[in-house]
């Protein structure tokens, strides 16, 4: 592990615990492939021929300026864009070699495979335990026991184990932000997705909480596979293997983030990493 | 060398704070106060007449306005008419409305926010839904007349007792002849189902409108279906919107003569749905709520309505008529309260 390393004269920020940003993933399995996707709403085009492998078991980070069709990409990946009135969807995207864009895929089985974490952290108006214990109760789990398990589980996974053991019950609304996005995170890990994607997910949220949700996804990171939108440069850098860069609807590189970070192959990447626009 | 900001703009104004420094402000102020006075007027001048009306019915009811006035039947004797055929008649097709409006208006409200597709067509219902809410509740009386009348009555025809039912062909039932009267409770209800059923499903409309959609997409990104989304996170979370849109409502029910009037209702009823006369015998004679809907009825405006013009020479059915109306004032009130008790808890318990 690289260690706050400064290649060609530019600083990367040390990673987060757990996350290897050299790491060789050509050889790894691919949790999500996508060959040649094209996205429209209604006429108007916002994905370009996308490309891409996201390996088992590590970060991708999905970086560029903002309308540059990153948050859209995500979304397709669990079908989330189907809730907009217009949207079109062309190519592959193969998760578990399975292509997630055929008619018969049931959204409902994919959503559980696939996670999701929001920008806004998202509580419902209900206790901790019930929005952790949502996802499995609406699959059908109704054993009190199983789900008090799950629920202490997931909530450990997601490191608030400790700060509201004693409150389980009470409403979710009154976490602080940070707590409330963890929140969200343990709620989506208790549907035991495979894949976790999360929308800039720390971007409402103070240093300190942010923090905590950086080492949270190395930590995740070696059972899940996680892919982060994020506006934060130095995060994508901090937390992610493989870091792909996004700009006007089309994937302009994608590699090791160290090597993204350090000597991009693109002029377009290296002119918004080192912010020169963006 | 140091220079203020005036001098660097080429001229020192003395500035003053106090109130009408410049004769302009003045003029403003003055027009402001003025407008401040108008709006002062308009609203106590609204308050005075409510004040003067109620004052005046208080008056008049003086005299007749006592515990028994609750509990009496229609009399030729002022002193001993009593308000008990309204009141019940009033209570069962306020529960038969809701009965029809609540599941009809919330499942039209829940299928236009949350199901149905931007079409042309939903496009003309969402317009004419407040078009609606607005149509004189006599027009809806037209219509309970002239559909649900003759629909009832074509039902007391076929059920003549001669038809006989095969169920599944498990068992036959023989369909007795119901005894439907012109202006039963069923017809009324019918009726003031039309009357509430826009008020209820814009209201609806506006409550589920207020879910964030943050918390439907959170909901099917954890894999719940659309329906377990609605039932679980949408409904609970617009519950108290619905509950006091859907109260507020039945308030209207309660107020109106008119529809009642042009189904037939009775005016002169000394006689109470199924009979029942007071609430314990809903507890030792329960058989009796079936008949409820088929019965003949009269409501508490309707009553109200016919007091206050009954040729009397010395004016005593004024009095009666004040007594009801300040008995249909406090149930009204007692409604409302109970919707605003209902959207206080909601707001203390609910934030986004």
């Amino acid at each position: 592990m690289l260690m706050g390393s400064s290649v060609s004269g530019r600083s990367v920020p040390p990673s987060v615990p757990g996350v290897d940003r050299n790491l060789d993933t050509s050889g790894h399995a691919a949790a999500i492939d996508v060959q040649g996707m094209n996205f429209y709403y209604g006429e108007q085009q916002v994905l370009f021929d996308i490309s891409l492998k996201v390996p088992e078991r590590s970060v991708t980070a999905l970086i560029g300026p903002s309308g540059c069709g990153k948050s859209t990409f995500l979304r397709t990946l669990n079908r989330m864009n189907d809730l907009v009135d217009g949207a079109r969807c062309t190519g592959l995207c193969l998760v578990e070699g399975q292509n997630i864009m055929d008619p018969a895929v049931d959204v409902v089985l994919l959503r559980k495979h696939v996670g999701m974490v929001f920008q806004k952290s998202t509580p419902f108006p209900k206790s901790i335990f019930d929005n952790v214990a949502y996802g499995p109760r609406v699959a059908g789990e109704k054993n009190r026991a199983v789900l008090a398990e799950l629920v202490e589980s997931c909530l450990k996974k997601a490191a608030l184990w400790d700060e509201v053991r004693d409150r389980l019950h009470t409403s979710a609304m009154a976490l602080s932000g940070g707590q409330q996005q963890r929140l969200c995170i343990a709620r989506t890990l208790a549907t035991n997705p495979k894949i976790i994607l999360m929308d800039e997910p720390a971007s409402a949220l103070d240093p300190a909480s942010t923090d905590r949700i950086e080492n949270l996804i190395g930590e995740l990171c070696s059972n899940y596979t996680i892919v982060i939108v994020t506006h934060n440069m130095q995060q994508a850098s901090r937390v992610s293997h493989q870091t792909a860069f996004f700009f006007r609807g089309r994937l302009v590189e994608c590699g090791p983030t160290m090597k993204i970070f350090t000597s991009p192959a693109e002029k377009q990447t290296e002119d918004y990493i080192t912010g020169r626009f963006g | 060398m140091s220079a203020t900001v005036g001098e660097l703009a080429g001229s020192v104004v003395p500035v003053s704070f106090t109130l009408g420094a410049d004769g302009q402000i003045r003029q403003r102020l003055r027009l402001s106060r003025g407008f401040m006075w108008l709006c002062r007027l308009a609203t106590y001048a609204s308050l005075l007449v409510l004040a003067v009306l109620l004052l005046s019915i208080v008056w008049n009811s003086v005299g007749r306005l006592r515990w028994d006035f609750l509990s009496s039947h229609y009399s030729m004797q002022p002193d001993r008419c009593g308000i008990l055929a309204g009141l019940w008649g009033t209570f069962w097709l306020v529960l038969l409305t809701a009965a029809f409006s609540i599941p009809v208006g919330v499942g039209s409200a829940v299928y236009l926010e949350e199901l149905a597709k931007d079409t042309w067509l939903m496009r003309v219902i969402r317009l004419n839904l407040s078009n609606l809410a607005g149509v004189p509740s006599i027009v809806y009386g037209i219509l309970g007349l002239t559909a649900f009348r003759p629909l009832v009555i074509q039902l007391q025809s076929v059920f003549d007792g001669r038809h006989v039912v095969n169920v599944l062909g498990l068992f036959r039932l023989r369909l007795l002849k119901l005894d439907i009267y012109d202006g039963s409770v069923l017809i009324g209800a019918m009726t003031m189902s039309l009357v509430i059923l826009p008020t209820v499903i814009i209201a609806s409309q506006e409550a589920l409108r207020a879910v964030p959609s943050t918390i439907r997409v959170a909901s099917l990104a954890l894999g719940a279906t659309r329906w377990q989304t609605i039932w679980r996170q949408v409904l609970p979370a617009s519950l108290p919107g619905i509950a006091t849109g859907v109260i507020l409502s039945i308030s209207r029910a309660m107020g109106e003569a008119a529809p009642l009037m042009m189904i037939g209702v009775l005016t002169v009823a000394s006689m109470c749905p199924g009979g029942i006369e007071s609430p314990g015998q809903l507890l030792t004679e329960p058989g009796r709520v079936l008949a409820v809907p088929f019965d003949q009825f009269t409501a508490m405006p309707v009553e109200i309505y016919d007091w206050s013009k009954q040729p009397d020479p010395q004016d005593r059915f004024t009095g009666v008529a004040a007594s009801g109306i300040l008995v249909l004032l406090a149930v009204l009130l007692t409604v409302n309260a109970a919707a605003m008790i209902v959207r206080y808890r909601a707001g203390r318990q609910l934030r986004w």
